[in-house]
Parts: C-alpha cells; sequence; structure tokens
C-alpha cells in the first residue's frame, strides 16, 4: 500500500513532458519481445508494465490485445494504428495525438497470438474488475474464468461489492467459489465452497473438482504417508510389465530387455558366425537368442536380463499407491462426495442431451425423407433425384441471398421460392418422364437415377464445384443452453419445430382435404376414381410436385445446418428411402416412425463407441436390413386393401 | 455390335493417332491428373486450372528448352482406380514428360506403381502424411513436420494446451498424422487420457455430439484445443456447429489442417474469428510475388476466386520442374530428377524453397487465425522447415531416411544400413 | 445333348465366335504379341471391360431374367477383388521384406518376419498387427476359395433371410442397396482391417511374375477375362435353357402364379441370387488386379446402379444384351472422361464434354428407358426378324 502511494505521489511530481515520454521508453526497453510475443517470453515484460504504475498501461494493453499497435519500420517506436486504405494513422502511445500518418508498409502490425492475448487479458484484470463500463468487467470476469489462477482471488472478491449488474455479479460470486475452493487457506472455507459446487453442473465446477482431486502414482517399499486415494492390485488395476516399469522409474532397479535391445546386442556381438556360441544361422528363434544373450551376460558384456524371479520379487516388495496431490484429507473427502453427486446429475444431463441430439437427427432425417413418403410412399414412384430437389432448394436458397442481402428476409423469400422452383422441377419431371413408367416401376428407378447424375453436374456446371454459403439468420445463430450439459443449437429447434410444421401439413393435406381424398383414391385405385370423375393424372401430378416441393424447402433447412454443394442430395438419397421403408410405405407417421428409429439408435451407437462415427452408421444400417427380414412392412404396416401391392 | 465396332476401332484409331503425333519433341507435354468430376472435384478443378494459368505464362515467357508446353487434362473423376488408368494413358499414349496431379493419399498410392514402372515424374502439391518417399514423385505439400508438428508445438507453446481432441475424417491422413500427434503429444508428457480421437466420414454433417464431447473434455479443469484434420466439404457443418456452440477460440482453440482459403469460401466465418489454420501459405501473405499471383490469378479465374496452399505447391513444383528442365536440357526423367535436387525457387510468402534430395520442399510453416472475410491473418511464421519423408516420432519409421541424391534409395535404414526397397511402399 | 444346346442356342455360338475374334484381334494388334497398335493401356482398359461385361451377364440373370432388380451385385464384385487382393498384398510384401530382413546380420524370427510384413501393409494406416481376416492371406489356393465362398455364403444368407420374409420387387432393390452401403461403409473404417480408405493397393504387381513386364501381364489377364466371360456366358445360357430356365422366367413373370404351380420360388430366387454372386466375386477376382487398386468407394451403391444401367442399356433379358450395354457404356465413358472427345463451340458458350458427358449420360438413360425400354439389343431382335 505504501509503495502504491510512493508511486503516486511520484507520478504527480513528474512534469508532464517526461511522462509523455514514459511508456514509450518503457516498452522501448522490451521492444523485441513487445514486437514478436510469446506467451513464455511476456510475463516479465507483462509484469514490468503493470508494476510501472503509469496510467496508460491499460490502454496500451487493450490496444495491444486487439492488435492495434505498430512498429515503425525507421526507429521500431510503438504507436496506436488506425489503417484506412493503404495509409495508416500512427498515434502516440503516451500522449493519444496523431503523430503522423504514413504508408502502411511504414510501420509492422504487431499480432499477438491466443496465448499472448490471454496473457495480457489475464494482466489486464485488475485494471478492468470495477470499470465503469461493463464490457470491461465482463472481459475481466470472462479471463478470470479462462485463466483460474490463485492470485485472481484477492482482487476478485474485493470488486464483489461494487458490483452493481446482477448477472456479472452472480458470475463473480460463482468464479470466486471456484477459486477459494481450490485456493483458499483455510481449510473450512475450501470444504464449504467445494459443498457449493456438488449443486453445480458447469464444465468450471467440474474442473475445479477434478482439479483438486488430481493424483499421482507413487511407489513405496511400505505403508505411504501420502493421502491415499487407493493402493493398485498388480494384475488387476494395472498389469505386471507397466507395474514393474513404474518401479524402476521411482526406485531404480534395472529395466527390462527387450527383444529389440538383444537383437541389437546380439548383432552388436557376433564373432567369427557366432554370438555366445551359437551360430548366428540359428538365431531366428527367441529362446536361443536368449541363450546368447544371457551367455553375453555373463561374459558381462551386457546387462542381465530381468528374470521372473527378479520381477515376482520387486512386485512383492514394493507397493503402488494413486496418491492425492492435495494433502488434507478433509478436503479430498469432500472433494469425492461433491464429485460423485455432481457425476451422476450429469450423467442425467447427457442422456438428456443426447434424447436432444437423437430428436434433431432424426428431424433431419425426417424432413429429408418426408418428401419421399409422398412420391415413393403413397404414390410409389421410386425417384432417385429425390435428393438432388434437395440440393435445388439449398442452391434456390443460396441464389435467394446473393439478392437479397438480409438474411431474414432471404430465408423468407427463398423458403416458398425452393418450394416453388422444385414443385415446378417435380412436376415437369412427372409430366416427361415418370408418367410414361407408372407400371414399370423399377425402370422409374433407372430413369430418375438419370437424371439425378445430369441434375448433378449440371449444378457443378453453373455454381462450380465448391461449397456455397447459405448463412442463417443471426437469431438462428447460437445455441438454447438449458445448462452446461444440455444445449441445442437454434437451427436445429428450427429444423425440428419445420418438420413437425410438415407433418402437420401433410397430414392435413391428406386427411381432411379434397386433394388428400383424391390422392387417397388414386393411389388406391386410380380406374375406380377416374370412373368417379377424378382426373387421376392431374392428382398424380400435383401429388408428385408436392412431395418434391418439400424436398426443396427440407433443401434449405438442411443447407443452412450443414453445407450446399452439388452432392448434398446424394448423402440423404439412401438413408431417406430407408427411412420411408422403415416406418412403412403409404404413411406419414410411418416416416416418422422411421425417422425416428434410425436417429434414436444411431445416436445410441455413437454414445457407445463416441471415437468412430463411421461405426455407428454402419451398424444402423445393418440394424435397417434386419429390421426389414423381420417387419417386411415396416413400422407401420398398412393393413387391408390399402396396402395394395 | 455395329456400334461396339466402331467405339473400339475409333478407340484403337485415337490411340494409333496420339503415338505417331509423339515422334518430335515439340511440344513439350505437361499431363494435369486432377479430378473434375466426383468428390475430388470440389478442391482439384481450382489446381487443374493453376496449372493451365503456370503453363500459359510460361508459353508467355517462351516456353521451356525453345519449345511450347501443352498441358494435356485428363479427368480421373474421383475415381481411384482410375487414377492408374490415366496415368498410364498420360505416359504412354500421350506421352507427357511430366504429371502434376492428385490431391488424395489414396489416388497418389494408385498412380505411385504406374509412374515407378513406366518412369514417369510426379508432382504431387498437397500435404500428406508422409511414410512415403517415391523415386518418381516430388512432393510439394508438406510432410506432418512442416504442417502437423509446428501446429502442435504451437498448441502447448504459445496456447497451453493440455488436452487435446484429435478430429478427423476416416481415411489414410488423419489416421497416420493423428498417429505420429499422438506419440509426439507423448513424448512430451500428455497423457494418453488426455488425447481424445474422433473419426468421422466424409462429408459429415451431424456434429452436435462430437461437439459435446469436445467441450465436454475440459471437465477436468485442462486447457482444450482441437486438432482437426477433417476434410473438405464436413467442415462446413463442423465450423457451424462449433458457431452455434459459442465456442471462442479463446476458450477452445481449433487448429486445422485442411482447412484453406477455399473452404472457408462456404461458410461465413464471422462467429469463427481467431480459429487457426497451419499451412505453408496463406493468401494474406504480403509479399510482391503473392500479390502478382493472385492478380493473375483472379484475371484468369474470376473476380471472386481464392488462392490456397496446393496452388503455391504447384506454383514452386511448377516452376522448379521448368528451372531444371532448362539446367538439363533435356526433359528426360532421369536427367531431370538430378538437376531438380538444390533447386530454388522463392515462395510467395517470402523466403526460399529448396528441393531436397529426399523430394521434399523446405518451406516456412504459417499459422493463420481466421478473419471474419473469411482469410487468415498470420500470427506466426518459422525459418524454412525441411521436409521429412519419414518421421521421426514413430519408432518404426525413425530409423528410416530418404536421399535419392547419394544413397539413391528412398527407405534407408540408417540402423541397418541398408536399402529396404527402391520401390515405394503402396 | 451339348450339340442340342448351341444348337437351340445360335446366339450363344455367335457370341463365343464374336468374342473369340475379338480376343483374337486384340492379341494381334497389341504391344506385348503383336503389332504394337494397342496400347497397354488400353488392353487394360478391355480387359477391365470384359470382366464387367461378366458381372453385367449375372446382373443381366438376376434382374433380367429372374426379376429381382438387385442393386448390391457390386459388393460381391468388391468381395472377389479383395479376397485376391489379400494375397497379392500379402506376397509381393512377404518377398521384399524377406529381402530386406536378409541383409540382418542375425536372421530373423518369425514374429519378426510377420510383423515386419504386418507393418509395412498397414503402416499407412496406422497399424502394425494382421487382423483376423488376413488369416489367409498367405496361400493363394485358399484366398482363391474365398473369391467363390464369400460371396456366395453372403449371398446365401442375406438371400434367405430376405426371400424368406418375401421381401419383393423395390423393397428388395433398397435392401440390397443397404447391404453393399453397409460393407462399404465397413471397409472405410480403418478398424475393418483392410486398409480402411486406402484399400488394397499395387495389385497389378503380379508376385512371382515381377520381371514380366505389364504389357504381357496385362494380356494374360485380358485373355483370362476372355475366358471368364465366355464360360460364365455359356454357363448361365445352359442354367436358363430347359425347365429351370422357364421357371426362372415365370417367376419374373408372375411369382405367385408359379408358387401355386408348386415351385418352391424362394430356392429357384436363392439359387440364381447365389450362383450370380460368385460369377461376380470372380469377375472381381479378376478386374481388380487389372485396375491396381480396391478400396470401398468401389462398392459404393452407386457403382451397383450403373450396373443396371448397363443392362438396361443394352437390353435385359437378352444375355449379349448386357455386354453390348457395358462395353458400349464405359468405352464411351472412358474415351468422354479421357478428353478424346472434341469440345463444342457454340459460339457463346463451349461444350467440354469433361464437364458435359455426365449430363450426357444421365439424359441417355431417360432416353433409352422412355423409348427404348428393350435397349440396343433391340436392334438385334428387329434383325432376328427380319431375317426368319
Amino acid at each position: 500500500m505504501i509503495r502504491i502511494l510512493t508511486m503516486a505521489l511520484a507520478l504527480l511530481c513528474l512534469p508532464l513532458t517526461v511522462q509523455a515520454q514514459e511508456l514509450q521508453s518503457l516498452l522501448q526497453s522490451h521492444q523485441k519481445t513487445i514486437a514478436k510475443p510469446s506467451r513464455k517470453s511476456v510475463g516479465p515484460v507483462l509484469e514490468a508494465l503493470v508494476t510501472s504504475g503509469l496510467p496508460t498501461v491499460p490502454v496500451f494493453l487493450e490496444y495491444w490485445q486487439n492488435k492495434d499497435v505498430y512498429s515503425r519500420e525507421d526507429d521500431g517506436l510503438f504507436f496506436y494504428g488506425k489503417a484506412a486504405g493503404d495509409t495508416l494513422e500512427l498515434i502516440d502511445v503516451d500522449t493519444g495525438e496523431t503523430v503522423a500518418t504514413v504508408d502502411k508498409k511504414a510501420a509492422k502490425q504487431i499480432k499477438p497470438n491466443g496465448g499472448v492475448r490471454k496473457e495480457i487479458g489475464s494482466a489486464l484484470v485488475q485494471f478492468q474488475l470495477s470499470d465503469p463500463d461493463i464490457a470491461r468487467r465482463t472481459d475481466a470476469v470472462n479471463a478470470i474464468a479462462r485463466d483460474m489462477s490463485g492470485q485472481m482471488l484477492t482482487p476478485l472478491l474485493g470488486s464483489i461489492d461494487n458490483e452493481n449488474d446482477p448477472t456479472l455479479l452472480a458470475r463473480k460470486k460463482q468464479l470466486a467459489n471456484y477459486l477459494s475452493a481450490k485456493f483458499s487457506d483455510d481449510p473450512a472455507h475450501r470444504v464449504a465452497a467445494i459443498q457449493d459446487i456438488a449443486g453445480d453442473l458447469s464444465v468450471e465446477g467440474r474442473a475445479i473438482l477434478s482439479q483438486i482431486l488430481e493424483t499421482e502414482l507413487v511407489v513405496t517399499k511400505g505403508a505411504s504417508d501420502r493421502n491415499l486415494l487407493e493402493t493398485l492390485e498388480i494384475g488387476e488395476d494395472i498389469s505386471a510389465p507397466e507395474a514393474y516399469a513404474l518401479i524402476v522409474e521411482q526406485h531404480k532397479l534395472s529395466p527390462m530387455v527387450s527383444e529389440n535391445e538383444i537383437r541389437l546386442a546380439l548383432e552388436a556381438n557376433v564373432e567369427g558366425g557366432k554370438v555366445g556360441g551359437i551360430p548366428v544361422q540359428q538365431l531366428n528363434d527367441l529362446s536361443k537368442r536368449e541363450n546368447a544373450y544371457d551367455v553375453l551376460a555373463s561374459a558381462g558384456a551386457v546387462a542381465p536380463r530381468v528374470t521372473e524371479a527378479m520381477l515376482t520379487d520387486a512386485l512383492e516388495t514394493y507397493q503402488i499407491h494413486r496418491a492425492f496431490v492435495e494433502d488434507d484429507p478433509v478436503v479430498t473427502l469432500a472433494a469425492l462426495e461433491a464429485q460423485a453427486s455432481v457425476q451422476t446429475r450429469v450423467g442425467v444431463n447427457q442422456f438428456f442431451d443426447l434424447s436432444l441430439d437423437a430428436i434433431s437427427l432424426a428431424s433431419i432425417y425426417f424432413l429429408a425423407a418426408v418428401g419421399l413418403a409422398i412420391t415413393f410412399g403413397v404414390m410409389g414412384v421410386i425417384n432417385m433425384a429425390h435428393g438432388e430437389f434437395i440440393m435445388m432448394g439449398a442452391y434456390t436458397g443460396y441464389v435467394v441471398q446473393q439478392f437479397v442481402p438480409n438474411y431474414t428476409a432471404s430465408l423468407i423469400v427463398a423458403l416458398p421460392l425452393a418450394f416453388i422452383v422444385t414443385f415446378a422441377a417435380g412436376v415437369a419431371m412427372e409430366r416427361l418422364v415418370i408418367r410414361w413408367l407408372y407400371n414399370r416401376p423399377l425402370e422409374t428407378l433407372l430413369a430418375t437415377f438419370g437424371i439425378s447424375i445430369a441434375l448433378q453436374q449440371l449444378a457443378k456446371n453453373i455454381f462450380g464445384t465448391q461449397a456455397r454459403p447459405l448463412t442463417s439468420p443471426g437469431w438462428l445463430d447460437g445455441a438454447w443452453i438449458i445448462n452446461d450439459v444440455v444445449q441445442i443449437s437454434y437451427i436445429r429447434i428450427a429444423i425440428f419445430v419445420l418438420a413437425l410444421m410438415f407433418l402437420g401439413l401433410l397430414l392435413f393435406i391428406l386427411k381432411r382435404t379434397r386433394l388428400g381424398l383424391e390422392v387417397r383414391a388414386v393411389t388406391q385405385n386410380p380406374r375406380m376414381a377416374a370412373s368417379m370423375g377424378i382426373n387421376p393424372d392431374k392428382i398424380k401430378m400435383m401429388t408428385f410436385g408436392l412431395g418434391s416441393g418439400i424436398a426443396g424447402i427440407a433443401g434449405v433447412a438442411i443447407g443452412l445446418f450443414a453445407k450446399v454443394t452439388s452432392e448434398m442430395g446424394s448423402d440423404y438419397i439412401v438413408q431417406s428411402f430407408m427411412t420411408v421403408v422403415v416406418g412403412g410405405v403409404g404413411n406419414v407417421w410411418g416416416t416418422l416412425a422411421g425417422a425416428a428409429m434410425i436417429g434414436t439408435f444411431q445416436k445410441g451407437v455413437e454414445w457407445l463407441n463416441p471415437s468412430n462415427t463411421l461405426a455407428a452408421q454402419t451398424y444402423m444400417i445393418l440394424f435397417i436390413i434386419l429390421f426389414i427380414q423381420f417387419r417386411p412392412k415396416g413400422i407401420i404396416a398398412l393393413k387391408g386393401r390399402a396396402a395394395g401391392d | 455390335m455395329i456400334k461396339f465396332a466402331k467405339t473400339l476401332t475409333s478407340a484403337a484409331a485415337l490411340t494409333v493417332a496420339a503415338s505417331a503425333a509423339m515422334a518430335a519433341d515439340c511440344p513439350v507435354k505437361v499431363g494435369v491428373l486432377h479430378s473434375l468430376s466426383g468428390t475430388m472435384a470440389i478442391s482439384e478443378t481450382t489446381l487443374k486450372d493453376t496449372m493451365l494459368m503456370l503453363v500459359d505464362q510460361q508459353n508467355a515467357k517462351g516456353g521451356v528448352l525453345g519449345c511450347e508446353i501443352e498441358a494435356v487434362v485428363v479427368d480421373p473423376a474421383s475415381d481411384w482406380p482410375l487414377f492408374a488408368e490415366k496415368a498410364r494413358e498420360l505416359l504412354t499414349t500421350h506421352e507427357v514428360d511430366v504429371i502434376f496431379g492428385n490431391w488424395t493419399s489414396v489416388s497418389r498410392k494408385s498412380v505411385l506403381p504406374v509412374i515407378e514402372e513406366l518412369n514417369g515424374l510426379l508432382f504431387y502439391p498437397v500435404q500428406y502424411e508422409g511414410e512415403e518417399s517415391s523415386k518418381n514423385v516430388f512432393y510439394t505439400g508438406a510432410a506432418p513436420n512442416q504442417q502437423a508438428i509446428p501446429a502442435v508445438d504451437y498448441f502447448l507453446e504459445e496456447l497451453g494446451v493440455e488436452k487435446f481432441a484429435l478430429l478427423g475424417t476416416d481415411y489414410v491422413y488423419p489416421r497416420t498424422t493423428n498417429n505420429i500427434l499422438e506419440q509426439y503429444l507423448k513424448d512430451n508428457g500428455i497423457a494418453a487420457d488426455d488425447i481424445f480421437v474422433n473419426y468421422t466420414p466424409f462429408g459429415h454433417s451431424d456434429w452436435a455430439t462430437i461437439v459435446a464431447d469436445v467441450v465436454a473434455l475440459g471437465e477436468d479443469g485442462k486447457s482444450v484445443g482441437v486438432i482437426s484434420t477433417i476434410n473438405g466439404d464436413a467442415n462446413i457443418g463442423f465450423y457451424k456447429e462449433l458457431a452455434a456452440a459459442g465456442i471462442s477460440a479463446d476458450e477452445i482453440p481449433v487448429v486445422a489442417f485442411s482447412v484453406g482459403e477455399e473452404e472457408l469460401s462456404g461458410l461465413d466465418t464471422s462467429n469463427l474469428v481467431g480459429h487457426l489454420a497451419a499451412w505453408n501459405y496463406f493468401q494474406s501473405a504480403e509479399t510482391e510475388a503473392n500479390a502478382e499471383f493472385i492478380d493473375a490469378w483472379k484475371a484468369f479465374a474470376g473476380e471472386d476466386r481464392v488462392t490456397n496452399d496446393p496452388m503455391e505447391a504447384h506454383y514452386i513444383g511448377f516452376n522448379m520442374w521448368v528451372n531444371a528442365v532448362e539446367a538439363a536440357g533435356t526433359t528426360d526423367v532421369d536427367a531431370v530428377r538430378t538437376a531438380m535436387y538444390g533447386q530454388e525457387f522463392p515462395n510467395l510468402t517470402g523466403g526460399t524453397a529448396v528441393m531436397l534430395p529426399n523430394h521434399h520442399l523446405a518451406k516456412p510453416v504459417l499459422i493463420g487465425e481466421i478473419q471474419a472475410d473469411g482469410q487468415f491473418d498470420i500470427i506466426s511464421k518459422t525459418t524454412e522447415v525441411p521436409g521429412d519423408a519419414w518421421t521421426d516420432f514413430l519408432p518404426a519409421s525413425a530409423v528410416l531416411k530418404s536421399d535419392w541424391k547419394e544413397l539413391g534409395c528412398g527407405m534407408y535404414n540408417t540402423e541397418t544400413e541398408s536399402c529396404v526397397q527402391i520401390k515405394s511402399n503402396y | 445333348m451339348r450339340k442340342s444346346f448351341f444348337a437351340d442356342n445360335p446366339s450363344v455360338l455367335w457370341f463365343l465366335a464374336c468374342l473369340g475374334l475379338f480376343t483374337l484381334g486384340v492379341t494381334v494388334l497389341a504391344e506385348a504379341t503383336g503389332a504394337g497398335l494397342i496400347s497397354t493401356s488400353f488392353v487394360k482398359t478391355l480387359g477391365k471391360v470384359l470382366c464387367l461385361c461378366l458381372v453385367a451377364v449375372a446382373m443381366d440373370v438376376v434382374w433380367g431374367y429372374c426379376g429381382i432388380l438387385s442393386l448390391g451385385h457390386f459388393a460381391f464384385f468388391g468381395i472377389g477383388g479383395y479376397a485376391v487382393g489379400m494375397w497379392l498384398m500379402y506376397a509381393r510384401t512377404e518377398a521384399i521384406v524377406i529381402q530386406s530382413l536378409a541383409e540382418r546380420t542375425i536372421p530373423p524370427t518369425a514374429t519378426e518376419l510377420n510383423d515386419a510384413i504386418a507393418t509395412q501393409i498397414f503402416g499407412v494406416v496406422g497399424a502394425s498387427e494382421f487382423p483376423l481376416i488376413w488369416a489367409f492371406s498367405h496361400s493363394l489356393i485358399l484366398q482363391l476359395m474365398m473369391v467363390v465362398l464369400v460371396p456366395g455364403l453372403l449371398a446365401l444368407i442375406f438371400g434367405w433371410l430376405a426371400f424368406r420374409s418375401r421381401v419383393t420387387g423395390v423393397y428388395l432393390s433398397i435392401l440390397t442397396q443397404a447391404m453393399t452401403l453397409a460393407l462399404a461403409l465397413y471397409l472405410f473404417q480403418n478398424d475393418s482391417g483392410l486398409r480402411g480408405n486406402n484399400g488394397l493397393s499395387g495389385l497389378q504387381n503380379i508376385p512371382g511374375f515381377e520381371a514380366v513386364p505389364q504389357s504381357v501381364i496385362s494380356m494374360g489377364f485380358f485373355w483370362a477375362s476372355a475366358l471368364a466371360l465366355g464360360l460364365g456366358y455359356v454357363l448361365f445360357a445352359r442354367v436358363l435353357t430347359g425347365k429351370m430356365g422357364s421357371v426362372i422366367r415365370a417367376i419374373r413373370d408372375d411369382e405367385a402364379r408359379v408358387r401355386f404351380l408348386g415351385y418352391h420360388v424362394e430356392s429357384y430366387k436363392l439359387f440364381v441370387f447365389t450362383l450370380t454372386a460368385i460369377v461376380a466375386g470372380i469377375a472381381g477376382a479378376l478386374y481388380y488386379p487389372q485396375a491396381g487398386i480396391i478400396n470401398p468407394a468401389e462398392i459404393a451403391p452407386i457403382a451397383s446402379i450403373y450396373l443396371a444401367v448397363w443392362v438396361a442399356i443394352g437390353g435385359r433379358g437378352r444375355l449379349y444384351g448386357a455386354v453390348i450395354g457395358t462395353a458400349f457404356v464405359s468405352l464411351l465413358s472412358s474415351w468422354f472422361t479421357g478428353g478424346g472427345a472434341p469440345n463444342i463451340n457454340l459460339g457463346f458458350y463451349t461444350i467440354q464434354w469433361t464437364e458435359w458427358w455426365l449430363v450426357l449420360l444421365g439424359t441417355s438413360f431417360v432416353a433409352v428407358t422412355l423409348f427404348f425400354p428393350g435397349g440396343i439389343g433391340m436392334i438385334f431382335d428387329k434383325l432376328k426378324k427380319g431375317t426368319s
């Protein structure tokens, strides 16, 4: 305190002109480190800057962090820079006045990397914690959250009383709690903080608990005086060779000789075609090699091998423990209890999160397949170009964004436009191709496959092979965060809602409208329908257009959350067919059931084997194949006449 | 049958015509073996255009050896066996003097036996997993020690990352690179439990669970970083999910080895600012040569096109080849190969690339942060790093070295001092 | 009997004669054996086309004659390729490893040898141990048996399951497509033990024939492929004549009626499905040593759809139709993608065939299905009608 006071006094006494030079000269004494900062070297510089107590230091640190500091090529002096076109406005670091406007090449921008920026952020914390600007205070709090070092505790506690923003205050208290759990000097204080964390789900809280519970392996000859978690059983918790290696490391026994080392030793000791009296030709056998090695060892040429007896002996003499780094058993016990309680709740929440992911995946599958549910499911037309309708919808979205720069407006335009475009394409395809092939379903497959590859290539020729951006509006950015474990992005929620809307819309059209009635009539018995005065040609055309149009809208949605390329359609086509078949043909509910089942199953397998997503897809398809063997008509099979065939 | 026979005769006639026209030395023929259709067209068509531009530029300067250069473009259609077939066609029917081509490792492995059998010459421009050195291939892209290792060093040293998520597409480059990196991380004191590995299929789009897994890695209080070898357009979904989950580069930095300017042009980068990529070239490099190259490219291919690392690799490779041909005075493969060793050519990012006797380049390694405009801000640049064909971090490869100039061997075991094999490993 | 078979089926004789002439013609014109007018790479292409023709003939039998539109026959083709590829890789690598280990002072142990081969083969995918499925890879005979057994067994089990549950028509197509997709995805995984996306490569180098130039090897494979196609053609023609052929065709036309007549429809279908799968496996085993590399992308669903398209363009229900369709489309495709077709300048736009070939191909599928349901083979039918 006294030091700061004297410093402040000294500052007041200094004439203004000298002060104007002060920061620059301080910076110049660290010129190289500041111009080319590295996380490891920047510490002393930051310390020097902060302890200098200059009022301009926080400003400089902020500029530095934001990559706005330049170093003049001629003399290496530092300036704040404002770039405009090819010129650069240089601002003095001490006075804040514009010194000169120079060519961009005359000064070098200083780009501290992420690690350095983090360090600067930590150094800035003490200046910013009580800053009147809430943005700065938030920065400071974020920096603490990233760093979590003990020295932050005191300034953080100090700033809590004056905090007037309720959210920030809560956050500060939370962080202070984390820090005291780990760094407080008073064990009772720590235990209380730890018990507080037990009610917390956040990654940070869990991180603090794991850090308190950090362990290391220790090897002792007798009992250990450390704060132990457990003593390891050889063969169960740790394998014998690993255990021996650990003993070797900590107690300097002679290490095991590997097969490769034996070979190298033998090669080095060949004499007249023999090693240890054994001819080289016979050494293609491991036991012979060991014999030869033992001969060499007894002659003192190489280190002797570790025998089984030595190994057993060592394992019996020594004990291997897992010991806490933290010495206080009261603290670790509290942390263990807290961790157990947190983990149970994390488990439950993870399951919940996974279910959300599964629902989301299912709604994407549903959306991709729902158009097919109509064209294939209701009409029985195998449309291999369905995926390309999805792609056309996505590209429509992209093209609209080129003309309507407002993302929300463009989305509002793109959705109906995508429907119209693909509806038209679907109708054209039905009129030109499919209607000639209604009694030859397998040939429809081939013809539409031809259309599919032609459309894909056309898209490549028109839009190029690169993926095109389709950006979602700002209000769809980000995620709905329920807690630190359960969250789902808004775009996925939007897709879910869209899928629900389609489900409702389709059910309504098929079950409640004249068109739906006619569609069902035409698909069940076209001749009878025709004699009732329904025009089957027109109905089929409309139905096909509807199915294709929905694929177009699905394309916009899929493009928003993934990518827009000419091949995006083919990623979904096989899966979509399977969704429809598994669910049961001719039924929108069936498609929903199919999508739900496939989505859930895939997420389940992913959860079992998180490191290999490909395996999940493989097993999902195998599962589908088996499923169809036992329920060839799908989950929801039509009964009676409607089943047709 | 008539039609069939007609096709045959016309195809045969084509073959005859092609071989007859090849008697003269001029023009010098350059084969371009990049997929123009299929899944890889997305990346490779750009390289085909780059080659056509470079050939045009060289012809404007008077060609090579007084001959005009003619580019022979074929389309292997992202079909790996077709790569072998087209390579044979280029070398035997078109009799090209050199081939510039390939992107994926599997396509390179498909072509290798053919060019080794026919003693062709291939310039391969893409960063790859190493563990290979063919007498007939010059690798102008980065080996793992010229991209992956420096990037990991940056994570360890500069960002202080203690826990790693290695995310990759399930194919050979991520698999091998991650193997090397796992070993390297372990050597640097990172525990096996602190390395999370995940492989996804090509074009994967459902990233929510994986991103959640990565976030959950932070629960033991270590600072987490992601090393991404995710390929191609799967990146778009990945980055969109990252942005949606609100993961900033300050919390969990992601460094990508397969994401360049081209891939970023497919998405809005404003939420990704600060995430990283490691390459030997970025479009944002401020040198005169680069400005010229970008201008020429935009004039050739269109204003909205970007440049990327494999393009620079072709730029260096092609110019080195031209210089080597001039130096050798012939396009004969063996003579050109000998002339290639020690060839120097200025990088677009400054400094000079040198062709080493192991057929790799010495190039600087750059690390860039993604900017809101889809470009990279270069925040770290090393001096030239010599490419290493056989990694030092896997025990089986550490003893191997490649030196075609002195030892005449691409897979030389320094322990037994013998050449393991002359042909490469495919 | 034999005489009467050919007498009843003059088209088989005609086909064999054409195939023989074609083989002779190529032999005379090829680099290794004749005038050198046909390059080795074109011989390889032709050899591969013959293998594709063989699998297309099998496809025609199962689809055109038996009415099962299988979209999974390329899975069997691929398995055949993998089976033979495993031996090719193992034997080639073993030779290299033995040679390199021989330079050591101390002879290698059996484990060292095995480890070195495994490292060499699986090093590219970051593994160094032999997976279980490579257990027989050291033996050519066993692997050749795999070429027949694995596709046969897979088809038998899959077919038994599917036909038993009466999965028919479009559903069966989608199910077979799912099968080939599952297999492709499985093989894509590195953990599958078949080198993941890299697949097996360098298959054109035949162990024991290192000194023989590729021009000669490719001729050998060309002859073998021609022989296989000839034999396969005769085999299927035999199967399809007589009572059995009638039953198979009847199943295509009305399955329920055949069942009512007392035939065990499932057994016939299973027989045809399995037999064609085995032939597809053999075709694959001959194809991939000529292609040089096999990887999971080869058996992606789209390959099998192309197969159906070839048969459709050639004209299904005629064995020669399958051959013509396959040869026509694949050679044309190779000509267009090879940059062989001249660009068309329309003044305002230049049509580059590498870019427009697929558009042309796609629209011609549509045209064929709409206007020429009998495919190219229909022309022959018309000719036949004209002469008789």
